[in-house]
């Protein structure tokens, strides 16, 4: 590995590279300047007065999702649901909320807990289909996608649920009550930045989840589960068991995620309202994040840092004259070149040791 | 419950129910008769959504470069393919995991329909009705299913073809085997993943035509929202059939079935059954099938599991 970590970089780089050219060449061709769009989204995500304090706002929801994607890929599950989850996640978070309502600062941990909570049981759904059932959970969480965006249309409509009274939503429907002012997740001011204290938690749950994955019993269970299912159950680790845990953590880190953009977001989301359409992706981009991190911790808070960057400057570009939606291309781009090495350099081993063992022995 | 009884009543004396039913159906079928083929030779192929999509926005350049329905179905087709393509070459000559790349390819596609929808604007609209003299005719039915624009009977072409190509040609024997038992198929000399590959093309296909056939003969003009999830109920489809083609055919128009009501509701202006339940039906009735058929209904038994020689 270490050998050839020149291969690994050339790699990365043409592949990164590509898909910049790609990403510039279309703006080109469609009539734009590619250097103003660049630009615009280096000031709209960092340059820009009170930008990069927003990034990291939204880059920490992401953070999360991909951190509850890495404990569930590490023990060989696939959860794709993490956009259900989020928003089912905000919906009990906003229900229990609003009904406990006790003193505020507490309040914010009530909604942050339920959020998880909620976010768990949605992805529990598939864990225990999974382990009772033998249902596939790439298929369940996936599916419990649009389940989730339905249920929480209906609960919005109905006041016994999550809908707002009709004095507290003006003329809008199918909105939450907004939440009270100290019900909201602290913001700090840095350099003339504010910066959402859901940033610092989000990194401190990283650290901890690298540390539990990667210097706890725990950890190297799910490893040894997701790497060889069988030698796992030799030893004692009990899929059903350890594999429906690693679900739940996913699901409930989607769930806390929905839940700080709730008490955190302020108007990058959607103003302290549950709305449907609340997700609004993030669920998707954070198992991005974690897709192209390969279950390291350190490289997600890199992709959450970029996606959420992109996300960000994007609305500086259509100042450009350039449609804005580039940036989603720009992403997708920028996904799939880095799925690209990984994927070039196992094949290439595969061919150099069955070369070698040919030859060999 | 007298007045609900009425309005299921008007609901299916009404032929537009069956239209819409139909057009939904359709679109199903288009992209489940590919996704079982993709499924079977062993990818859960989930970038069929973004294929619908390419396939739509294909449509509407082609037709608006040449104002020709002919020509916007066959730039759809290409939409789809270019999508295949990707998902193909990377999940199955790169080994990279399928359903990242099919994730990754859906929002990609999204955002870039989106760009060149803004960018391009190309002007489309519905093809104009072809009746099936006689048979348009016939009471209910007859507009629904021999009425329509032209791709519509395309519809009719693609199943039986998938059928015929799965389950009677040498080629679909190798699709099989290569989603059942890889390495024995590998070992008797089947490129296992080329005809995965070329299963994910035939997806393209078909996807792609089912999005140019959404575009010409139901919504006329492009939207980046047309495709609104359907492709994941033709996935849903194809599951809930049990990885067969009447299983899937059964799918699609149940679940079509359920789409077209909850219009036909709303059109009735009845509140009584809330909208979102029948929305969210397609998915429930594939989890609850999949939890009550777990242990009867075998998914084709290396779905999912990438092929490397002497890989387990």
């Amino acid at each position: 590995m270490k050998a050839r970590a020149g291969e690994w970089i050339a790699l990365y780089t043409i592949s990164v590279l590509v898909a910049l050219v790609l990403s510039g060449v279309l703006v080109e061709v469609s009539g734009g300047d590619w250097w103003p769009v660049l630009e615009a989204l280096v000031d709209g995500s960092v340059r820009g007065p009170q930008r990069w304090g927003q990034t990291l706002g939204i880059a920490a929801p992401m953070l999360l999702v991909g951190l509850g994607t890495i404990v569930s890929s590490r023990a060989g599950l696939v959860n794709i649901g993490q956009e259900g989850q989020l928003l089912f996640g905000t919906a009990v978070a906003v229900y229990f909320g609003f009904r406990i309502g006790g003193p505020g600062p507490l309040n914010v941990l009530v909604l942050l807990a339920f959020g998880a909570l909620g976010g768990a049981v949605w992805a529990g759904i598939a864990g225990v289909l999974r382990t009772h059932r033998g249902v596939p959970e790439v298929l369940t969480t996936l599916l419990m996608v649009t389940v989730a965006g339905q249920v929480v249309a209906y609960g919005l409509k109905k006041q016994s649920l999550l809908l707002a009274p009709a004095a507290s939503r003006g003329n809008r429907n199918q909105v939450s009550e907004q939440l009270a002012a100290d019900n909201r997740l602290p913001v700090l001011r840095v350099f003339g930045n504010e910066i959402p204290s859901a940033t610092f938690l989000a990194v401190i749950l990283a650290i901890l989840v690298a540390f539990a994955m990667g210097r706890t019993v725990w950890g190297v269970r799910l490893h040894m589960l997701g790497r060889n299912p069988r030698i796992a159950r030799r030893v004692g680790v009990s899929e059903q068991k350890y594999g429906l845990a690693a679900l739940l953590v996913g699901g409930a880190f989607a769930g806390l995620a929905g839940a700080v953009m709730l008490t955190g977001g302020g108007f990058q989301f959607s103003n302290y309202r549950l709305v449907p359409g609340f997700s609004a992706g993030i669920g998707w981009t954070g198992l991005l994040v974690a897709l192209v991190a390969r279950e390291k911790v350190l490289a997600a808070v890199g992709a959450a840092f970029v996606f959420a960057a992109l996300r960000n400057g994007s609305g500086f570009v259509n100042s450009t004259g350039v449609e804005s939606r580039i940036t989603e291309v720009v992403q997708g781009f920028l996904v799939l070149a880095l799925l690209i090495p990984p994927a070039v350099m196992f094949l290439r081993d595969r061919r150099r040791s069955r070369a070698a063992s040919a030859a060999g022995v | 419950m007298g007045d609900f009884a009425s309005v299921v009543w008007d609901i299916f004396t009404s032929e537009a129910t069956y239209t819409i039913g139909a057009l939904f159906a359709a679109l199903l079928l288009f992209g489940a008769a590919g996704e079982l083929v993709a499924e079977r030779a062993g990818t859960i192929n989930i970038s069929v959504e973004g294929m619908l999509l390419a396939g739509a926005f294909g449509g509407a350049v082609g037709f608006d470069l040449t104002d020709s329905v002919a020509v916007g179905v066959l730039f759809g087709i290409g939409g789809g393919m270019a999508v295949a393509s990707v998902q193909a070459e990377m999940s199955h000559r790169l080994a990279a995991d399928q359903f990242v790349v099919g994730l990754t390819l859906n929002i990609l596609v999204l955002g870039l329909v989106g760009f060149l929808d803004h960018e391009l604007a190309p002007v489309a609209h519905k093809a104009a009705a072809w009746r099936v003299p006689l048979f348009a005719d016939l009471p209910l039915v007859g507009e629904a299913l021999f009425g329509q624009p032209w791709p519509f009977y395309l519809v009719y072409l693609c199943v039986p073809v998938t059928w015929w190509l799965l389950f009677r040609t040498r080629w679909g024997l190798e699709v099989r085997s290569s989603g059942e038992d890889p390495r024995s198929a590998d070992l008797s000399g089947i490129d296992v993943n080329k005809r995965r590959r070329q299963s994910i093309y035939l997806t393209g296909l078909m996807s792609g035509l089912g999005g140019a056939f959404l575009l010409f003969a139901q919504v006329g003009v492009f939207d980046d929202g047309m495709v609104g999830g359907r492709g994941f109920i033709a996935i849903a489809a194809v599951i809930f059939g049990g990885w067969t083609l009447k299983g899937t055919i059964a799918g699609s128009v149940l679940f079509a079935s359920a789409l077209s009501f909850r219009l036909s509701l709303q059109a009735q202006g009845y509140e009584g059954i809330n909208s979102e339940l029948l929305q969210a039906l397609p998915f429930l009735l594939t989890i609850a099938g999949m939890a009550i058929f777990a242990k009867r209904v075998r998914p084709p038994a290396a779905l999912a599991r990438p092929f490397i020689r002497g890989l387990k």
